[in-house]
């Protein structure tokens, strides 16, 4: 998996977000669109293609997309 | 482990019953017009059944058996069993499973308790009153699940408001030496107590004069220790951590597969929590109904009002039902039952 497909995967689960919003380094819950609704997209994408249990705790102490990917990845 | 069959069981009927008035959750002013667009998309509720100030869930409940009674052409004088699961008893006590005996009309060599779990609740109180049918000791018995969730709701909580509905559910059991066996696997983890709860009005912290002072926890939730409380994100984890491996543990156990049953009925909370189970469990979507849309999250009687959605010729003949209820405990477990022509009345709109 590379951190493209990762945010490619983020983009087609979150219709709000405009494609090629999201990058490595975007602060995502300083995003406008951000909702506590798009945690629970996150969770559910990395349970069902990564099998990957991120919990609420893993998603508060990532600030950018990049240290999300870095979590999933290091689970997978 | 807690994964056992039971024996000589038949679930006979079930039905349902729920407040008449409705409330939508496009309508719901808390939060913005996108705000509820994503809240009905991601959660998959649209509206909700809540009910008057002075309802409690044992009226839907008597309102649900005198139909289901009916329907099955019980007698009243063989029903020796009634349990009712809530957390929305009639009063702290007595118990109301007790005083539903009188309000029905049951004879008084029927053992009557109340079982206090939500999300769970409805495959606990299958598996408890299975258990004791199963000795041969009670002809008859009633299982009522359901609860009246919206009463410690606070409206300027949208983590908790838009999402609960209130109903109650009968389930009418007998014993059947010819019936299949019953199977079941529970599980409960009280280190996650916190993830739902209700703070005052138990023994730990009697109500008070700050019981009711409204906080401001978090954007657009503001709440007191007498509302409803939900960490909806350990809730999601924990249910999409720990479901689908009960389930599988029991359809191992119970030496089945996937395509061995005709639907998976899962505690309705979220859609997409229940979608990512289903996915992780690679079920196909056609055997796994839902009635969150129009009930939202029913509590212990989100499992049977959902089968009581299901059209009679989904239920009619041999069917095999996956049920698993997993939340507020946390508490989890799932269930394995045969049924043959199960009678599911018309919901009633109270």
């Amino acid at each position: 998996m590379s951190i493209d497909e990762f945010i490619q995967k983020i983009e087609n689960e979150i219709e709000e977000l405009p494609k090629g919003v999201l990058k490595p380094d975007t602060s995502y819950r300083q995003l406008p669109e951000w909702s506590s609704m798009h945690a629970l997209i996150i969770i559910a994408l990395c349970e069902t293609d990564y099998n990957v249990t991120l919990t609420g705790e893993d998603l508060r102490s990532c600030n950018t997309v990049n240290d999300l990917y870095s979590v999933v990845k290091s689970r997978i | 482990m807690a994964v056992f069959a039971v024996h000589h069981v038949r679930m006979a009927g079930i039905s349902s019953c729920v407040p008449s008035r409705k409330e939508y959750n496009r309508d719901y002013d808390w939060i913005s017009e996108d705000e509820r667009r994503m809240l009905i998309k991601t959660t998959g509720i649209d509206g909700r059944h809540v009910a008057d100030k002075g309802v409690a869930t044992s009226d839907l409940c008597l309102d649900a058996a005198e139909l289901l009674l009916k329907k099955l052409g019980w007698k009243k004088d063989e029903i020796d069993l009634l349990v009712f699961v809530s957390q929305s008893r009639d009063y702290i006590l007595p118990s109301t499973a007790i005083i539903l005996q009188d309000r029905l009309g049951l004879p008084k060599t029927c053992a009557a308790f109340d079982i206090g779990l939500g999300c769970s609740g409805y495959v606990y109180g299958l598996s408890a009153i299975s258990s004791m049918i199963a000795t041969g000791g009670f002809r008859k018995a009633l299982l009522m699940a359901g609860d009246i969730s919206t009463l410690s709701l606070n409206y300027k909580d949208k983590s908790t408001y838009p999402l609960f509905g209130d109903a109650g559910t009968v389930t009418a059991l007998e014993y059947d030496p010819s019936a299949p066996a019953m199977y079941f696997n529970l599980q409960s983890d009280g280190s996650g107590y916190q993830a739902i709860i209700l703070p005052d009005g138990g023994v730990r912290q009697r109500p008070d004069e700050n019981t009711y002072v409204e906080s401001e926890v978090d954007k657009g939730i503001i709440r007191s220790r007498g509302n409803l409380w939900l960490n909806g994100l350990d809730v999601f984890n924990f249910s999409v951590r720990e479901a689908p491996p009960n389930i599988s543990a029991l359809i191992q156990y119970c030496q089945a597969d996937t395509g061995s049953f005709d639907y998976f009925v899962f505690h309705q909370a979220n859609l997409l929590m229940n979608e990512t189970i289903r996915k992780k469990l690679k079920i196909p979507a056609e055997k796994v109904p839902y009635s969150l849309g129009q009930f939202g999250n029913t509590s212990s009687a989100s499992i049977p009002l959902t089968i009581n959605t299901l059209k009679p010729e989904q239920v009619s003949g041999k069917k095999r039902w996956l049920l698993s209820g997993f939340g507020v405990g946390l508490s989890w477990g799932t269930a394995s039952v045969e049924t043959e022509n199960l009678v599911c009345t018309e919901i009633i709109y109270k």
